[in-house]
């Protein structure tokens, strides 16, 4: 390996009573790449990501993220990554500022670091009117890239996505994707759970995960390859459905 | 630190901006003061009574005339027959009809005896029972008064009934204490439920945790707010019931607001207790109402008497932390006792209060399984 592993896994298991969510995870993501991370429902997908989060401890196995063990120091973990969930994140009877200015006082910047950085992102987005507007006023998909702002605004070093873009129109997901590889670009690492399978062909890597278990692991064209099929889609047919 | 503040700040900010809470915060609790203290009156004031006078003499006329002077009855119209009585009484608003019989004066002279009826509004027993006692009252010192005055003085035994710590028995006095109580565990316990759980159903709370910040300082940054807002509550309250009723507190203002601090702890605790059982919003509005409020109202010794319910109430009372708050509150505001006379209480409330944060603790999925 020529490139360094920000998040490195090795016999990853996590169980709870009886049923084996995670079953022997082995994978290492680099630094700066969009790591996709693939699978049906209940493949055990967002076990994996709380565990790489530090929400939830795993049974057996190591797992270090930026440098730092799941188990031991889930706190440390906290502080070094984004994070964007599913469901919309933002408080909707908040308006922008205020939600930047929670969230960022929340990672620990002070006021003036958060007030520059709202600036250029309100400007970036084109959003300088809506500034003192509450999010429930909002359409959809500004909220969606709003968030996803929100969640790298301390610049942590690994920025989790689970289902993104759910929900959200084929404009706005393609904006979204751009403002994923710009993040890339700016030296953040982007691990992305996503089950738009065209989505998994933006990213650098994907490993598609069935039953507990990852079964394959490469990068989009490799797979194609490999399956001998045109698109990522069709891989994930091929393995991912008994 | 700073990471707590800003947080804090946010759970103002979500609770000013939600009129709703702020009904719930600042309107129900007056509304439920003025309610309790104007309209749910105990005392009987101005009751309109109405006369059958069958015998119009001297000695009825200064009966009926003693009764509408007392200030607790009102003179209502004249009736002239009995079928004028059922007539009155439907009217709801004469509250009793007084009947004396014919020769009344005459027969009470030259017999010693005559009779007075007194026939009362049955359809609302708490104010006929009232009624009948006062007006019995009454004719009783009239008794009292002719026995006095006449040759053949009649020993009698005459009770002096004085009230201690409410001598007017003002309602307002029992209902200031309850309301209190009621209220704060009603915003205490639901807010907060409603609160939390909303974080979770909306997703926030994933995110929240996933952040640096600490469980605990999830917990407390959603807790503080309501914390403060419930003492202003109590403040207010009690500045009502003392500017509107004149209601004093007649014990130590401090140890008062000292027991209020502790049974908004224990009450906010509940609250926790009761979010981290529940999933959703419904969920914990549902627990909180029926599980604490309702038993709460009727259990808590608020409107009806601990003593006089069947034993199995009165050991599920025992489990209800409203019950005892009253017995605090009345002791201090009604009969100013210190300290020394309701430290048993006290201790039952903080006990209460460990074990709900405890079971918290246990339940509350710092790692979210």
């Amino acid at each position: 390996m020529t490139k360094n592993a920000i998040i490195s896994v090795k016999n990853l298991v996590k169980k709870f009573g009886n049923f084996t969510a995670n079953d022997n995870l082995n994978f290492e993501v680099h630094e700066g790449e969009i790591f996709g991370f693939l699978g049906a429902n209940g493949a055990g997908k967002t076990t994996a990501v709380r565990i790489l989060s530090g929400l939830s401890a795993p049974t057996s196995g190591e797992v270090i993220v930026a440098g730092f063990n799941a188990r031991k120091q889930p706190e440390q973990i906290k502080k070094n990554i984004g994070y964007m969930c599913q469901k919309f994140s933002l408080y909707e009877d908040l308006t922008v500022k205020e939600n930047i200015m929670l969230y960022g006082g929340i990672y620990g910047m002070n006021k003036k670091l958060i007030r520059e950085r709202t600036d250029s992102l309100l400007k970036r987005l084109n959003f300088e009117e809506y500034g003192d507007r509450l999010i429930l006023d909002l359409p959809l998909g500004l909220k969606q890239k709003l968030a996803f702002s929100v969640a790298v605004l301390h610049q942590p070093k690994i920025v989790f996505l689970d289902e993104p873009t759910g929900g959200v129109d084929p404009v706005t997901r393609r904006q979204f994707w751009e403002m994923i590889y710009e993040t890339a670009a700016g030296g953040i690492t982007v691990f992305v759970t996503t089950h738009y399978m065209d989505e998994a062909e933006y990213c650098d890597r994907v490993s598609i995960m069935s039953e507990g278990k990852i079964v394959a692991l490469d990068t989009p064209a490799e797979l194609k390859k490999q399956y001998n099929v045109g698109s990522v889609e069709e891989v994930f047919i091929k393995i991912a459905r008994p | 630190m700073k990471r707590f503040l800003g947080f804090v700040k946010k759970e103002f900010l979500h609770i000013f901006r939600d009129v709703r809470t702020m009904i719930i915060l600042f309107g129900i609790p007056a509304a439920q003061i003025l309610l309790f203290g104007f309209v749910v009156s105990t005392d009987l004031k101005n009751a309109q009574v109405a006369f059958l006078d069958l015998s119009r003499d001297e000695m009825t006329q200064k009966i009926s005339d003693k009764i509408c002077s007392s200030g607790f009855f009102r003179r209502g119209e004249t009736l002239l027959n009995f079928d004028d009585v059922d007539k009155a009484l439907r009217g709801n608003k004469i509250k009793a009809v007084i009947v004396f019989e014919k020769n009344f004066g005459r027969k009470l002279i030259s017999e010693g005896e005559a009779d007075i009826s007194i026939i009362a509004d049955g359809s609302e027993p708490n104010m006929a029972t009232l009624t009948t006692n006062y007006l019995t009252a009454i004719i009783a010192d009239f008794n009292r008064e002719l026995a006095g005055t006449s040759a053949a003085a009649t020993m009698l035994i005459q009770p002096e009934v004085r009230m201690f710590y409410n001598p007017s028995l003002k309602g307002q006095f029992m209902f200031v204490p309850g309301v209190i109580t009621l209220i704060m565990i009603l915003i205490c316990a639901l807010m907060t439920s409603i609160t939390i759980t909303r974080e979770k159903e909306f997703g926030t709370m994933e995110v929240l945790l996933v952040s640096p910040l600490k469980p605990i300082q999830i917990i407390l940054g959603k807790v503080i707010p309501y914390f403060m807002l419930s003492f202003v509550d109590v403040i207010m309250i009690l500045l009502l019931s003392w500017l509107v009723f004149g209601l004093p507190v007649k014990g130590s203002l401090i140890l008062l607001l000292a027991e209020s601090m502790l049974y908004i702890l224990m009450s906010l605790s509940i609250g926790i207790l009761i979010s981290t059982v529940s999933s959703n919003m419904q969920q914990a509005i549902l627990i909180s109402l029926v599980g604490m409020m309702l038993p709460s109202v009727l259990l808590s010794g608020f409107i009806f008497p601990i003593e006089n319910m069947p034993e199995v109430y009165g050991w599920i009372s025992a489990i209800l932390p409203p019950r005892y708050f009253i017995v605090i509150i009345k002791n201090i505001m009604i009969k100013g006792t210190g300290f020394l006379f309701v430290w048993k209480e006290t201790l039952i409330l903080m006990v209460f209060t460990a074990v709900a944060i405890g079971l918290s603790i246990k339940n509350f999925k710092i790692r979210l399984q």
